[in-house]
């Protein structure tokens, strides 16, 4: 009896293989549920997509579809401007907690207010993974990154983002918002591919938030990083759909 | 000492960082002007780890040079991301223990010399102290630092793991001289052989 | 103030470990800074060491956070400083320009690496514009271009000294190498070398009862008539111009007998150096000029120089396209010596480059 090796994903650039993601990294599922997405909805030929500055940057020339790097935070304003310029394209943004969550911050909540019809998915590792492990908005209280070397106090820095739930407050009817988790395959493509056919219908805003591992800077082995996601980082970011306008029998 | 230039590179958990680490605060105790900076660029990991240091009585210049006097290439792919450092008047050596395309060496060196540290490390001693065997190496080299230097610095840095297991001390003082001795034995070879 | 250092203490360390370090000898109270490369072990070796001496830290959001922070620190009357880096460089100016205008004693450690955009995280001199004129004021800012670690530490003292005595924002422009490499410097208490530490006081929170002893300040970077504009920019000029022989810092050497004076700053001007002791020995007679403050630029120090050797040449070395080519020139205007230039943009110079660079000229 054969292995069955699992298919390359049709919209993977291959030239680009193997990728430069750590060993254990999240980011690797990820952009497979994405890549499957893609192949599944069949739009490669229209999907642009961006990234943004810190591990993601690696995922640049990722994909065999027209793709820009742009800058840490910036993610969510280059696929707005070119969604706005051609409406026809499907834009993807990938980016961190970092670029998401703290120098993107404000792109993100007004794109979100404005409904901008781009899809964007932010990987959540809980720290600034290239720039060596520093505190990021979803480090969890008590972790130790490399700012919070005795641990992240709450009090001082606040406690972690929850993005979806916000962005779920801010968004008018029409947006598409959900959490996901390298942990849950399945779900992870079904809610990637939802947001991007909330895109394709011209709904609205659509945002899922992947919870990731690092094991370099978080600094643990196969059993402690699963742990970590699976017991820690999924009791304290709910994964699941938050919002969304497509038909209950899409679910 | 008139300005000595080591470029020292291989796969990340080789321990070729630690090696600089050791070595050039060796040099900084014995007073020497010394400068250690390591690659480093936007993959956290994958590329090769490459440590660059030199060495001299008097104030160094700049933090990274085009040739090195000494190479030592710890891996296949290392081998052909150092070649460049190589001119004429280069020691270039390499670890005999991997696989690597021959086309790979250096066009330009005084000698090109392969040691097999690896081999020594998990025949004789232990895979951990393989960097420390690559150590002894420089010095049986260059004689950048004093053996006793080395020690001395080495304890400084494992002090604290070798009070949990003594014999850690032991085996990593003896991959220090067997590096030592296995450089001094094949610069004798090369002599040998050109004589 | 405690004594943080004590005894004289060599040190084999970091550029970003012995940054941290001076700032606490500096009497440094806060740090605002947002991660970037090369610069993110400031913030880790600031992290660790702040709560033994009860110092302040904060990452905040993103690098205009760190910088109107600082600012906002500053004016509470403690001193507060940032890093940063190429893009993060670039937020910063807008903080760096209210900076400008209120006349704040921000410090802030600036390790270039290569641009334009996200360009390299590892080194260049490519930020010397941003830091000598970015923003949209008129550059009356100090800026101070390090060469070894030192210098780094001794810099950070100073600047922190300046920034306070005068009141412009002060920089120390250091790089990824700087910041990168290790290499053996001496730490020590300022004091025990005679350095006093200016002390640092507030602009708003200021001691006192409003309407009793004192008015309310009352800050503003905003004018309603171009003429109040006029006059605020046209006295910061002159006191800027007033202090700036006080604060201007160069070295030259070799320069009166010379046939062409090699120009370069911070990490590059070690090789200059070496380059003029080789080239001397092959009897070529080279001289060497390195601005150590690239604002205020010693120009009349330079025109001097200039105006005392035989040289009719000058070659301006520099990891950038022409960006300290373009401070020189506006600074030597009207000098007739030949201009020659070696731009290496984001790479590393050796001496051997300025050497075979001074060869092809003469």
């Amino acid at each position: 009896m054969g292995m069955i090796a699992p298919a390359t994903p049709k919209s993977w650039y291959l030239p680009s293989k193997p990728h430069k993601f750590c060993p254990g990294c999240g980011h690797g599922i990820t952009l497979k549920a994405l890549g499957e997405a893609i192949d599944e909805l069949d739009i490669q030929q229209q999907t642009i997509f961006g990234c943004d500055i810190g591990c993601s940057l690696l995922a640049w020339n990722f994909f065999a579809c027209d793709s820009t790097q742009t800058h840490h935070g910036r993610t969510t304003p280059v696929m707005a401007g070119i969604k706005r310029a051609r409406p026809e394209l499907i834009t993807i943004g990938y980016m961190g907690d970092g670029g998401g969550y703290s120098i993107g911050s404000q792109h993100l909540l007004n794109a979100a207010v404005r409904n901008e019809k781009v899809t964007l998915i932010l990987v959540n590792n809980t720290n600034y993974g290239m720039t060596g492990g520093q505190m990021a908005p979803t480090t969890l209280p008590g972790q130790i990154t490399e700012t919070t070397p005795y641990g992240r106090d709450a009090e001082a820095t606040g406690y972690p983002t929850r993005g979806p739930e916000f962005i779920a407050e801010v968004t008018p009817e029409g947006a598409y918002v959900a959490r996901a988790t390298v942990s849950k395959y399945k779900q992870l493509r079904r809610l990637i591919r939802n947001a991007i056919r909330n895109q394709m219908e011209g709904n609205g805003f659509s945002f899922v938030e992947v919870l990731s591992t690092c094991p370099t800077n978080w600094r643990t082995n196969a059993h402690q990083t699963w742990n970590f996601l699976e017991e820690k980082m999924e009791e304290y970011f709910p994964v699941g759909e938050i919002k969304s306008p497509l038909g209950k029998g899409d679910k | 000492m008139s300005l000595i230039r080591i470029a020292l590179a291989g796969e990340g958990g080789q321990g070729v960082q630690s090696v600089a680490e050791i070595l050039t605060e060796a040099a900084y105790n014995e007073n020497q002007q010394t400068i250690y900076i390591p690659n480093f660029g936007l993959e956290q990991r994958g590329g090769v780890s490459i440590a660059f240091i030199q060495f001299s009585d008097e104030r160094i210049g700049a933090p990274k040079f085009n040739k090195a006097d000494v190479v030592i290439a710890l891996s296949g792919r290392a081998i052909g991301r150092t070649a460049g450092y190589s001119d004429e008047n280069t020691l270039f050596v390499y670890d005999s223990g991997f696989e690597f395309d021959e086309a790979d060496l250096p066009r330009e060196a005084k000698k090109i010399i392969a040691i097999p540290a690896v081999e020594t490390a998990n025949k004789v001693l232990h895979p951990k102290v393989f960097n420390i065997i690559i150590m002894g190496a420089v010095i049986g080299l260059t004689n950048v630092v004093s053996f006793e230097g080395a020690q001395e610095a080495l304890e400084h840095k494992l002090g604290p793991k070798f009070e949990n297991n003594p014999d850690l001390r032991e085996l990593n003082y003896r991959a220090l001289e067997i590096g030592k001795q296995m450089a001094e034995k094949s610069l004798q070879e090369e002599v040998d052989n050109n004589g | 103030m405690e004594k943080i250092i004590g005894e004289p203490k060599k040190a084999f360390m970091t550029g970003n470990e012995t940054i941290a370090w001076a700032c606490l000898a500096a009497g440094a109270d806060i740090m605002f800074g947002y991660p970037i490369t090369p610069q993110n072990e400031v913030m880790h070796y600031w992290t660790r060491l702040a709560p033994k001496y009860n110092k302040g830290f904060l990452q905040t959001e993103d690098e205009l956070s760190a910088g109107f922070t600082t600012c906002g620190a500053v004016q509470a009357g403690k001193k507060a400083f940032t890093a940063t880096a190429g893009p993060g460089n670039v937020l910063m100016q807008e903080p760096f320009g209210m900076a400008e205008a209120m006349r704040l004693p921000v410090l802030a450690i600036i390790q270039q690496r290569g641009g334009p955009s996200s360009g390299t995280v590892i080194y260049s001199q490519q930020e010397v514009t941003l830091t000598t004129f970015g923003g949209n004021g008129e550059g009356h800012r100090i800026v101070y271009s390090t060469a070894t670690h030192q210098e780094l530490y001794d810099y950070v003292i100073k600047g922190f000294n300046t920034a306070w005595k005068y009141r412009f924002p002060t920089f120390v422009l250091g790089d990824g190498y700087q910041a990168k490499m290790r290499e053996p410097l001496e730490m020590y208490e300022p004091l025990d070398k005679g350095i006093e530490l200016v002390e640092a006081y507030p602009l708003i929170g200021v001691p006192g009862q409003i309407g009793v002893d004192r008015e309310p300040q009352h800050l503003c970077n905003i004018y309603s008539l171009e003429e109040e504009l006029y006059d605020v920019v046209m006295q910061m000029s002159e006191e800027y111009e007033s202090i700036s022989p006080d604060i201007i810092e160069f070295q030259a050497k070799d320069c009166e007998d010379a046939e062409i004076i090699i120009i370069s700053h911070g990490v590059v001007s070690r090789v200059a150096d070496d380059a003029v002791k080789i080239l001397r020995a092959q009897g070529i007679k080279a001289g060497y000029f390195r601005p150590i403050t690239l604002r205020p630029f010693p120009r009349q120090q330079l025109k001097d120089v200039i105006a005392n050797s035989s040289a009719k040449q000058i070659l301006i070395a520099e990891s950038a396209y022409g960006q300290l080519e373009r401070l020189v020139k506006q600074e030597i205007y009207g000098e007739t010596v030949k201009i020659n230039n070696l731009f290496m943009p984001g790479v590393g110079i050796i001496d051997f480059d300025i050497i075979n660079k001074v060869k092809s000229i003469i």
